[in-house]
């Protein structure tokens, strides 16, 4: 059997979804709990535009304009969970300012 | 089907974006704006309600764009009916929080953080409204993923609008799981695309079918549902950012943010094929989330808290009855969206009479709210009554949607499902009393306080409550709107 290109890019969408998903579920910092809900947005956009490829020579334009569109929601809400993530880090280090210099 | 009178599907999204807007460049708290555009929203909705009553399903392509390249969107009996529960419920919400911003300005230093939060409040609240609407109207499942992530995103920032420490976390938390049942939707989205070959919500459910891809898509699809509406054992992140946020806010959230995603579930999960084969599954998760919840709303030392674990408790209900849709007289769905609706009201009046407790006695410690009726009177019977509501007894909307539980689950011979309806029932009697007996005590406060809370907050929350009184008595009308297919 031949390994298509659209498959391995699909398995690749999937496999980076599941990192995500285990860094999400695993790390216990923040930072990289937000960086792993990125990983996993990732995987769903690669996982996107190879269905846009499908089996025939023309492109899906719709797969793509989700994927346009994925990326426009991903980073606006990246944005916000930092900015409640830097509200935290304030609070904690107000009631507590010996932690200020470590733990970043 | 595409006329100008039939575009009125757009307003009920329109409006509160709109007002979200004006209210977000507006320099000072937008509480007038705000107020208007939540009256206008308000509206809107009801006449999109009234219209499919009386004309029957709507349905509007944007932009004349038809499917499968077009965005459309849909009002059937069902949808209308979650758009006129969002403007009732809303309504009182926007009215109470009026006077909620208003009674706690006090002059003193912490006046600017107030005024921001109410200057926050209001495009936030404007801007969830409008992308429910939108979640519950759309018929396309990428618009219903991008409405997905607005009302999380618009309901993250309202929990952590009150600033401190617990809400700021639990606001986090809830933003990471929002963000993980969204992801796993548009994966699922992915899937359906790959499989139908389009976007459109009704023409993917019709083709439902048992193979590979289908399965994966809807294992996906239902487990970011799953996850958003906090249905037992995904409940974690639901009591701590209900009971932390501002008053009107918790009330948002469990009366109506939930719904949203309980309401796509059963868009997917009403169909028989899903029912026959995996119907159990929704139903145990469901009876866990009763158990579990009352049990832990039981326990609580806050007020607010013990809402919250209620709200856990009722979900369950939402999920409980999803094998009686299998039922041949079709009464599963009319309990089902009776329930969501009743719930909607009465814990929206519960959420709304805890807050002007808290305020009121500036705490929400269950046992020492005791004698609180003395000064909230009218806070403390809309409470009270909301409780009555949830508990189901007679006239409710809580009875007749408990009524039409147990009555189907015996003609369908589903005994275990009406014995847990009616242990829930008593379970649900427990945690009730246990904050009515706190709020009704006779016993006399030592000193009695100045009243610090403006007098729509009370009258809002009895207002709700009273809905929930009133759908026990006229279930006709929503009955026959949800009719409407």
């Amino acid at each position: 059997m031949t390994v298509s290109p659209a498959l391995i890019y699909g398995l690749t969408g999937l496999a980076l979804f599941v990192i995500g998903l285990a860094g999400l579920l695993l790390c216990p910092q923040l930072l990289r709990k937000i960086l792993a809900v990125n990983v996993m947005a990732s995987g769903v956009f690669l996982f996107l535009v190879t269905i846009a490829h499908g089996s025939g020579a023309l492109i899906d334009p719709v797969p793509q304009a989700m994927v346009l569109t994925g990326i426009v929601v991903s980073v606006s809400s990246t944005a916000a969970a930092l900015a409640l993530l830097c509200r935290i880090r304030e609070n904690a280090d107000r009631r507590d300012p010996s932690q200020q210099k470590g733990g970043r | 089907m595409i006329s100008p009178s039939s575009s009125w599907l757009i307003w009920p999204i329109i409006v509160p974006l709109l007002g979200a807007v004006l209210c977000f460049l507006a320099g000072k708290p937008p509480r007038r704006t705000g107020l208007l555009f939540a009256v206008l929203t308000g509206g809107a909705s009801l006449v999109l309600g009234w219209q499919v009553l009386a004309r029957g399903i709507e349905s509007h392509a944007l932009g004349a764009w038809r499917p499968p390249l077009g965005i459309s969107l849909r009002a059937d009996g069902a949808a209308a009916l979650m758009v006129t529960m969002t403007a009732v419920t809303g309504l009182a919400v926007s009215i109470y929080s009026g006077g909620y911003f208003q009674s706690r300005l006090t002059g003193d230093d912490r006046d600017r953080r107030r005024l921001a939060q109410e200057q926050y409040f209001w495009p936030l609240w404007l801007l969830l409204w409008g992308a429910l609407n939108g979640l519950f109207l759309s018929g396309d499942v990428f618009n219903i993923y991008i409405c997905l992530e607005l009302v999380a995103l618009s309901s993250v920032g309202l929990t952590a609008l009150s600033g401190k420490p617990p809400s700021l976390v639990a606001a986090m938390r809830y933003l990471l799981v929002s963000l993980l049942g969204s992801l796993s939707f548009l994966l699922g989205v992915g899937f359906f695309y790959k499989t139908c070959s389009t976007l459109e919500l009704a023409a993917i459910i019709g083709a439902l079918a048992p193979t590979p891809p289908m399965i994966m898509a809807l294992a996906l699809v239902s487990a970011g549902l799953l996850l958003k509406t906090a249905l037992f054992p995904f409940h974690f992140w639901l009591p701590p950012a209900h009971a932390n946020a501002l008053s009107p806010v918790s009330a948002i959230l469990s009366g109506l943010v939930i719904k949203g995603t309980w309401y796509l579930f059963y868009r997917f999960w009403q169909e028989e094929i899903l029912l026959a084969a995996v119907g159990a599954l929704p139903a145990i998760l469901g009876g866990g989330a009763i158990i579990w919840g009352a049990f832990q709303a039981f326990s609580q030392q806050r007020l607010k808290m013990l809402v919250a674990y209620s709200t856990v408790a009722q979900i369950g209900y939402l999920f409980v009855a999803f094998p009686l849709l299998a039922d041949p007289a079709g009464m599963g769905g009319p309990a089902l969206f009776y329930f969501a609706i009743s719930h909607s009201f009465a814990k929206g009046a519960m959420f709304l009479a805890a807050g002007t407790f808290l305020l009121q006695m500036g705490h929400d410690r269950i046992d020492d709210l005791a004698g609180v009726r003395q000064i909230l009177p009218v806070s403390s019977f809309a409470f009270a009554l909301g409780g009555l509501s949830l508990m189901g007894l007679p006239p409710s909307g809580g009875f007749i949607a408990k009524y039409l539980y147990v009555t189907t689950a015996i003609t369908q011979g589903r005994w275990w499902l009406a014995l847990l309806v009616v242990l829930g029932s008593g379970l649900t009697a427990a945690y009730v009393f246990r904050a009515v007996a706190a709020i009704l005590s006779p016993r006399l406060l030592e000193e009695r306080p100045q009243l610090a809370v403006a007098a729509s907050m009370q009258w809002s929350a009895l207002a709700l409550a009273l809905m929930a009184m009133l759908l026990g008595i006229v279930a006709t009308l929503p009955l026959a709107l949800l009719g409407v297919k």
